[in-house]
């Protein structure tokens, strides 16, 4: 390693890259654009109420009218009672492209005052499953209470709700450490990718074989520009997030790990990629297959615990869901240890891919 | 003058294909040795091997004393090379290019001197991927002088240019002979190795056929100087009986190989004197090139009846 060699190099490929209006695009202004985009559409996520479409065979009972008055007390819901001659609830649900719905039964107040068992009928779509979440938490909160009430028992035991990391966070606060683990993947690799697969074809690294320059070194420049790339993309997009949107992010020291050890790690996946493929175009359709499992699971769009559990899994094997976790650790929980346990992990796989990807890349010909 | 490449029993296979079967060579310092041949023929491959960037299959090779694979990072300091189709970063202009170099190398810029000496304007706007192809080909030839080398390498350095950008790059060479470096110089330009050269070998599928000087390629492989005289080929029988010199019709003119220097005033002064039409003569020689034709349509076919798919190689 020459540290001479090195800065010749980055100041080149510095240049290279700055005098390449795509490159820039996607490191810095498509984020921001996903930002403003993703931004705009989920504003109000973390406040929606979900509608519940009520069909009360109980002929409007006192008791299933302040059942229905303590569900939308809860916030969590709006109770909308369509007529019960207005035919099968689920049919109706399907219909109008609602997602939930509530069914309380003929007898429900002759069971609660005979204290006989009774069941309320929850309709909710699997496709929307955080809503779908939220009724059947207002609804069993409800049940829970009445049932306490008739049971005659004085409630003990209560909580009162607030987000994880007892500060509220919206939507934006989680996409923005999502965004910065998005773009630590998106630039580093496709531009190995790109670079390894076609600078092969125009022999460029060929020439560059001629000169003193080693594969390390060449490495370690590419690499250096990346990290800087991915901590300016990161300021930025932290910039935009509280001006634009107020979100509840801040430069925290913990995240500066990532953005060194995440470009690392997906400069050696694009440099993988880039060295198997025959053809330029073939390296970008294996980065595409790597990119678009890694953009949707990993956490950069949507928390990763939202999702099924065989998802969970499957987004437990890719090293983006690390990066975004250490990322959501250190910016919004302040989760050190957290941080620290992702921290580990991306860097034993940086290594591993690193080593695999100096080992099967060549610049010599056979 | 000791030896600055020394190749031995050379070979390179991929897979059953032999693109250098089994060649010899030796260039001296200081000369310029022109390797000839046609596409495929197995030129840049030999020339990948002596840069250092390819390995060979077998058989000894020696660049300035070392073995250019195993001590390939101690070569490239003495060594310059334009490869073939030589290309660069796209976005990177000529002095930056150069300075690139120059830091990787670890030898001061010296940007102003070279663009000069290659007769590249030194235009800031103009990135690498906005040169023409003759500017390019200037530019990879300052990037192979950068490290001040002893022996440069040029693959093909003007396929494709127009002749005065060629000219411009002849001129560089020249300069590099001049200041004693040695050139081991590829190119399938005929006129250029005549021009060039001090030593010539001509290889064809994976073979070497010829070697020598020009001038002792031409003697040996050439056929001997021709009289050619435009005019009635009645005279062909007549003139052949007259004089006992083989004359033909070659290409519309009557031709008459000359064996002895007083012949070809012996044949004027009897066309003269025997009545046949005739407009104008003059003298003919093989050059390079028609010695270069002859010499690989010949080694084709021999290999053709050896190897019927040896030509593909």
């Amino acid at each position: 390693m020459n540290g001479r060699r090195i800065r010749s190099y980055f100041v080149a490929f510095a240049k290279g890259y700055i005098r390449n209006p795509i490159g820039l695009f996607f490191t810095l202004i498509f984020p921001i654009i996903l930002i403003l985009i993703f931004g705009a559409v989920f504003a109000n996520a973390g406040s929606s109420v979900v509608p519940l479409y009520v069909e009360n065979l109980d002929h409007d009972s006192p008791a299933s009218v302040a059942f229905l008055s303590a569900l939308n007390d809860t916030g969590a819901v709006q109770v909308y009672v369509i007529s019960p001659t207005a035919g099968n609830l689920s049919a109706y649900l399907a219909k109008n492209s609602e997602t939930a719905g509530l069914l309380i039964p003929d007898g429900f107040e002759s069971a609660l005052v005979a204290k006989t068992p009774v069941d309320v009928v929850v309709f909710t779509n699997p496709a929307a499953a955080s809503q779908a979440g939220i009724v059947i938490g207002a609804v069993q909160g409800v049940e829970s209470a009445f049932n306490l009430k008739e049971a005659g028992g004085s409630v003990v035991v209560s909580s009162s709700y607030l987000n994880v990391g007892s500060r509220i966070f919206t939507y934006i606060d989680y996409l923005i450490p999502g965004l910065i683990g998005f773009s630590i993947l998106t630039s580093p690799m496709f531009s190995m990718v790109n670079i390894s697969s076609t600078w092969k074809r125009d022999k460029l690294f060929r020439q560059l074989s001629l000169t003193p320059l080693t594969r390390a070194e060449w490495l370690t420049a590419a690499m250096i520009w990346y990290v800087l790339l991915a901590i300016v993309a990161a300021l930025v997009m932290i910039f935009v997030g509280r001006t634009v949107f107020g979100a509840h992010v801040s430069v925290v020291p913990w995240m500066f790990p990532f953005l060194v050890a995440g470009p690392v790690l997906f400069v050696s996946v694009g440099l993988l990629a880039g060295s198997v493929s025959k053809t330029p175009e073939t390296a970008a359709v294996i980065g595409n297959v790597i990119l678009f499992p890694m953009m949707f699971l990993s956490g950069t769009f949507f928390p990763v615990s939202g999702f099924p559990q065989y998802l969970q899994t499957v987004a437990h094997v890719l090293p983006l869901y690390y990066v975004i976790d250490g990322l959501n650790d250190g910016i919004l929980f302040g989760n050190s240890v957290g941080a620290l346990r992702d921290l580990v992990i991306v860097l034993i796989v940086a290594a591993v891919l690193f080593a695999a990807a100096v080992s099967v890349f060549s610049w010599r010909e056979d | 003058m000791t030896a600055a490449v020394v190749v031995k029993n050379l070979v390179k296979t991929y897979g059953a294909v032999r693109a250098v079967d089994g060649i010899d060579f030796t260039i001296e310092t200081g000369e310029v040795f022109a390797f000839l041949g046609p596409n495929g023929a197995g030129k840049t491959t030999t020339v990948e091997i002596l840069e250092g960037i390819r390995p060979s299959t077998s058989g000894e090779v020696s660049v300035l004393g070392k073995d250019p694979w195993k001590d390939a990072r101690q070569l490239q300091q003495r060594i310059g090379v334009i490869p073939q189709d030589f290309h660069f970063f796209p976005k990177l202009k000529p002095r930056e290019a150069i300075d690139l170099y120059s830091g990787l190398f670890g030898v001061p810029s010296r940007a102003t001197e070279l663009l000069d000496r290659v007769e590249l304007p030194d235009k800031d706007e103009a990135l690498f991927e906005n040169l023409s192809g003759g500017q390019k080909q200037k530019l990879g030839l300052a990037l192979a002088l950068v490290n001040d080398p002893q022996l440069c390498f040029l693959d093909e350095p003007t396929t494709g240019l127009d002749p005065r950008a060629r000219r411009a790059i002849w001129a560089v060479i020249r300069g590099l002979k001049a200041e004693g470096r040695t050139v081991f110089l590829t190119t399938h330009y005929l006129e250029e190795a005549q021009l060039l050269a001090d030593r010539i070998a001509i290889i064809n599928l994976g073979h070497i056929i010829a070697a020598g000087t020009p001038k002792d390629i031409i003697q040996r492989y050439g056929r001997p100087e021709r009289l050619q005289i435009v005019g009635d080929p009645a005279m062909v029988e007549p003139l052949r009986r007259q004089v006992g010199l083989p004359v033909e019709v070659q290409d519309g003119s009557v031709s008459v190989e000359l064996h002895a220097k007083g012949d070809a005033l012996k044949v004027l002064s009897w066309v003269d004197s025997s009545g046949y039409r005739y407009s104008s003569f003059s003298t003919a020689q093989d050059t390079l090139e028609d010695v270069f034709i002859r010499l690989v349509g010949a080694s084709d076919h021999s290999a053709m009846d050896i190897a019927p798919e040896g030509d593909a190689a």
